[in-house]
Parts: C-alpha cells; sequence; structure tokens
C-alpha cells in the first residue's frame, strides 16, 4: 500500500467522541444518533443527486424513443405524461422521493411493469455474489496478510508483495476476460463463461458458473485488501507491547495470534467495509461480463434502453448499501474501540 | 527516483504502451476502417480480423490514443478539482470544512462508475468530454479527501501563521506556501487516479457507452469482440492486454512515489 492509501485510511476511521459527555452510554448514544442522523442526510443529497443527473446531459424522452422522437409526436406525449415532464423538476423530485420513501419504486419506462418486481430476483442475486466473494474474501486476506507479516522481507513476503501490487490496479474487467480466455475459451475448457440460467433457477444451483465471477471479484479485491492488512500489522508487530511480548519469551505465533491480531481489528474493519462497499459497485461490471442476472447488469441494460426508474432505483440501492456497509462499520469499530467505547477518548 | 526498481519497472511498462499509442497509427497495416477479410477470422494481419473484419492489430495501434488521452484529461480535471476542494476544506476549517467534507461523502456513496452511468442513461450519444468530465468528477472527492489529510498537517505550520503574519494574501499561501508541500503526497496520488481513470475509460466503452460507435478504441474492441472470445481471442485480448498493461505500470509507478514520499524523500 502506499503512503497516499494509508493516510486516505486514516481518514476513513470514524470520528470519535472527543469530549467526556456524561456517562459513557450517553456519548455512545450521541454519537450513535448523529452518526444516523448523517447517513440519512447523505442519503437524502444522494436521492437529489440520482434524480438530477438523469437530466443533467440529456432530454429522458429523446433517450428513451431514439429515432422514433421525430416521426411520433403522440409516443412523445404519452412518455411525457408518465413521467411528468409538464411540471417543474423540484416537484418531479418531490413525487419521486415521496414514492420511494413509501416503498413504490415507480414504473419501468421499457415496459411499464414496476420496478420492484423486476429487479426483486436480481437484487437477491447480487446480494449473493457480494455474500459469496466477502465471505471467501476476509480470510484469505487476513491470512495472506499474516504470512506475509509473519515472515517479512522474505521470499514469500517479496513474492507475494509483487503480486499483489501487480494485480491491485487492474480493472476488473480485465481480469474477468483473462480468466474467461484462461479457463472457459482459448486455453482451456474447464468453467462456463456466462451464468446461463434455467427460467426461475437461481445462480447457487449452477455453482460451476458462479467460480469465474466470483474469482474476478476477489482478484479486484483482495490485493489491496491484503496489502493494507499487512501493513497494518506490520506497524502493530513493531509496537511496544508486541515487543514486551518478545521479551518475556512468547512464542511468535502466539504473539501474532494474541498480541498483534485483536490490535488489527478496527483498521480490518474499516478496510473490509471500504472493500465490501466496493464490491457493490465492482459487480456492475463483472456481472455484465459473465451476464449475471444481478443488479449490475440490469443497471448497464436499463442505461442503455433510458430506462429512468429502473436506473434511479438501482442506483438509490446502490448508494444506500454503501451507506448502510460504512455505518456498520463505524459503529463495530466503536464496539471494537474500549477507549471510544466508554467514551474515554481524551 | 528512477532508481527505485517499482518507479523504473513502471515507467517502461506504461512508457512502451504510450509511444504504441502514439505513434501506433504509422505503423499500422491497414486502415482504422477499412475491411480485410471475413468477420472472426485470421485474414489480414497477424492478429485476424473483428466483428466487421477490420483488421484487429491496426485496429489495436488506432485505439490507443483516445482511451489515454480521456483518461489523462478525467486524471487532471480530478485532481485539480479534489486539490481546490481539499487544500479549501484544510485552510479554512470551520463550517466550510465541515459543509466540503459532507458534500466529498455524499459522493464517495456512488461507485466511480455509477455517476457515469446515471448520467449517460439519458444522453443519446455521448461525447468525449462527457467522459472526460464524468471521470473527472468522479475522482475529485476521492482526491479531495488525500488532499486535506495532507494539508491538514502543514496549515498549523510556522511558516504558514509566519505568512499570515506578514500579511500575504490566502490564496497566495494557498498555493506557494501549502502547495509545494502536496506535491510529492499528490503526485503518487494522480498515478493512483490515473490507474483507475483508464479502468473506467475503458469499462465505459466496454459497456458499450463510448462516443463514437466506428472509431478503432480499446474499450470499445473488448465489446465488440467479446461474443467471439471462443472462435478469434484477440480481438478482445489485445486491447485488454494493453489496458492491463498499462494499469500496471502507473500503479508501480504510483506505490513508489507513495513510498518515497512516506519516507520523506
Amino acid at each position: 500500500m502506499s503512503a497516499v492509501e494509508q493516510e486516505a485510511l486514516v481518514e476513513e476511521l470514524p470520528e470519535l467522541p472527543t469530549r467526556r459527555v456524561g456517562s459513557p452510554a450517553r456519548a455512545w448514544t450521541q454519537w450513535l444518533l448523529r452518526r444516523l442522523g448523517l447517513a440519512i442526510l447523505t442519503l437524502l443529497a444522494v436521492s437529489i443527486i440520482v434524480f438530477f443527473a438523469t437530466n443533467a446531459l440529456g432530454d429522458p424522452v429523446r433517450a428513451i424513443l431514439g429515432k422514433d422522437y421525430d416521426v411520433s409526436p403522440d409516443r412523445v406525449a404519452a412518455l411525457e405524461q408518465l413521467l411528468h415532464l409538464d411540471l417543474p423538476t423540484w416537484q418531479r423530485y418531490l413525487m419521486w422521493l415521496g414514492d420511494l420513501l413509501r416503498g413504490d419504486l415507480g414504473v419501468s419506462a421499457a415496459n411499464g411493469l414496476p420496478v420492484a418486481e423486476l429487479i426483486g430476483d436480481r437484487v437477491i442475486n447480487s446480494a449473493f455474489l457480494v455474500l459469496v466473494t466477502a465471505v471467501i474474501m476476509i480470510p484469505t486476506s487476513i491470512g495472506l496478510a499474516m504470512l506475509a507479516a509473519r515472515w517479512r522481507g522474505g521470499a514469500l513476503d517479496n513474492s507475494l508483495q509483487f503480486v499483489t501490487l501487480a494485480l491491485a490496479g487492474l480493472p476488473e474487467f480485465v481480469t474477468g476476460i483473462l480468466l474467461v480466455a484462461l479457463f472457459s475459451t482459448s486455453v482451456f475448457h474447464w468453467l462456463p463463461a456466462v451464468t446461463v440460467m434455467p427460467v426461475g433457477g437461481a445462480p447457487w444451483d449452477r455453482p460451476a458458473s458462479m467460480i469465474l465471477p466470483v474469482a474476478t471479484l476477489l482478484i479486484a479485491v483482495v490485493p489491496y485488501l491484503a496489502r493494507i492488512l499487512r501493513s497494518t500489522m506490520i506497524e502493530a508487530m513493531d509496537s511496544d507491547y508486541v515487543e514486551l511480548a518478545r521479551l518475556k519469551g512468547v512464542p511468535e505465533g502466539l504473539v501474532l495470534r494474541r498480541h498483534v491480531l485483536p490490535n488489527t481489528v478496527v483498521p480490518t474493519i474499516q478496510v473490509t467495509a471500504l472493500q465490501l462497499a466496493w464490491l457493490v459497485g465492482g459487480v456492475v461490471l463483472v456481472e455484465y461480463l459473465f451476464n449475471y442476472p444481478g443488479i449490475g447488469a440490469t443497471l448497464v441494460d436499463s442505461v442503455r434502453n433510458s430506462d429512468f426508474p429502473m436506473v434511479q432505483a438501482l442506483a438509490m440501492i446502490i448508494a444506500a448499501v454503501y451507506i448502510v456497509v460504512n455505518l456498520i462499520a463505524d459503529v463495530l469499530s466503536i464496539l471494537f474501540t474500549p477507549r471510544a467505547r466508554t467514551g474515554m477518548v481524551k | 527516483m528512477l532508481r527505485d526498481p517499482r518507479i523504473l519497472t513502471g515507467s517502461i511498462i506504461a512508457l512502451v504502451v504510450v509511444v504504441l499509442a502514439i505513434l501506433g497509427p504509422l505503423f499500422a497495416p491497414y486502415g482504422e476502417n477499412e475491411i480485410v477479410g471475413k468477420p472472426f477470422t485470421m485474414e489480414g494481419g497477424p492478429l485476424g480480423t473483428d466483428y466487421l473484419g477490420q483488421d484487429v492489430l491496426s485496429r489495436v495501434l488506432y485505439g490507443g490514443q483516445s482511451v489515454l488521452m480521456i483518461a489523462v484529461l478525467a486524471t487532471v480535471l480530478g485532481v485539480a478539482l479534489g486539490l481546490v476542494v481539499g487544500v479549501t476544506a484544510a485552510y479554512v476549517g470551520g463550517w466550510l470544512d465541515e459543509l466540503l467534507m459532507r458534500g466529498n461523502d455524499v459522493l464517495l456513496a456512488f461507485p466511480q462508475i455509477l455517476i457515469a452511468l446515471v448520467v449517460l442513461s439519458a444522453v443519446e450519444q455521448p461525447t468525449w468530454w462527457m467522459i472526460v468530465l464524468l471521470v473527472g468528477i468522479a475522482h475529485a472527492p476521492r482526491v479531495a479527501r488525500v488532499a486535506r489529510g495532507v494539508a491538514l498537517s502543514y496549515v498549523n505550520n510556522d511558516f504558514v501563521t509566519a505568512a499570515e503574519a506578514i500579511g500575504e494574501p490566502r490564496w497566495r499561501i494557498a498555493m506557494f506556501e501549502l502547495g509545494p508541500n502536496l506535491v510529492v503526497p499528490l503526485l503518487a496520488e494522480t498515478g493512483l487516479r490515473l490507474t483507475y481513470s483508464i479502468g473506467t475509460v475503458a469499462a465505459i466503452g466496454f459497456l458499450g457507452f463510448a462516443s463514437n460507435p466506428n472509431a478503432a478504441d480499446w474499450g470499445q474492441m473488448t465489446n465488440e469482440n467479446r461474443l467471439a472470445l471462443l472462435v478469434q481471442p484477440w480481438g478482445v485480448l489485445a486491447p485488454v492486454i494493453l489496458i492491463g498493461l498499462f494499469t500496471i505500470g502507473t500503479n508501480l509507478i504510483a506505490d513508489g512515489i507513495g513510498q518515497r514520499a512516506a519516507k520523506g524523500a
């Protein structure tokens, strides 16, 4: 990890309560309420951006109809009615927001079906993909980081550092295409290149078709995560309390598990949350590449069809997941930091 | 700086790709849109033909400039915007800092490609400057965060107080007192942003939203020839390998500079 990333990481740590306000429980509640309020405000601001961004650089009706725009004025009028284009933008935004808060995601502009119905299964499929990736990502990264930190400067560490650095910058669709070429088309023919699902089926019925999408996502997140965790661990390993543990004769393996690892929990949570949040966006390209039936592939199709209600709903879902993941990470970080939990900071 | 093996290796890799992209058209055996044979066969140049029967090697040699150019411009835009926001937040502080950073958090909730996709959904045919704008704006909050962090460690230093005491205008202090201290850390950040720019710009092409549907473009080529990965992989593999090489190069440079910055060199 570069120093800049490290510095950015320090910035990521949640603001801890800086004053001692009454009892620890009160300080903690205050912090939680403030954090929740901020999350809601952020989500509100996100909704404004999502709504206005779809109108920023183009004309929605023209984009939906394409070449038909000039030849069928009645369809233009119908769409303008459907999208309430006769009303001022602010009013439309408020209507949209009101529907959203009531759980109504609107109607697809492409086929008139309710958005919620169209994306329900896909949200689950994407969540499954992210979940499987996360379940493999966390132990793999921690394991790699521990191996590298344990034998710092050794052959294993150096080769891991080199490989992870090279992989960390690769765009995920590049990794994905190379994996497809390697494992399912040009070199070997072991794995399916696309997810082919029977109607009504779920991706977990065909585990083989999950391998390449998950592997692509893992190659995108694990190197970065492992690098950051390694430097966090090394920092902890160079600390005085670890030195003391070594001096009093604790075996190195035990030092790592009992003294180093617990002290890396909070940074681990923070970086893992960042990577999880990244995954939620990263699935867009990977799902499109592997034809995986999730929200990412749907988003790309909807963008192509200029299906605004779908694009807006999916963008809101992705941003909301990001905000929730960060919120959970902040709460967990505080819970795992005794001095912050008890409101005793400074 | 070139003694650092990472910076040296990274620079060589990145430079080779850049030279290939710039000089490529001069060496292309066929024209950008010249049909040289049947689609997806090994006719024409050594890399065969693409989905329309155009020569893959020639398209690869033509197709680097647009991707690299858009990515570089987007990086410059993103770093400049982020720098202004970050340094302002750090130096002015108070409510403005709070406001700018909260706004920053809002933008950070969008994965980089999402902003581009949301805006592009209303655009019939994106132009190259739209892609520059969208990718650049997506970088800005991430750069602003780093710039603010670095600037914060300097704003209370004596040289800033001294400059304020002799009545130097604030913008001059930000530019000439704080600025020089930010160069090296931000150079590393710029390298990192360039890496992601290439990835995002190529990804936009890969998703089929490139600015000119007929032009050769590494990102777009991967999309055009994707279906034939089994029979004629070069139409996809050649541009993908070049994009991958370039990102590995810039990432190596960024990491090398970052480590030097950390050491205070």
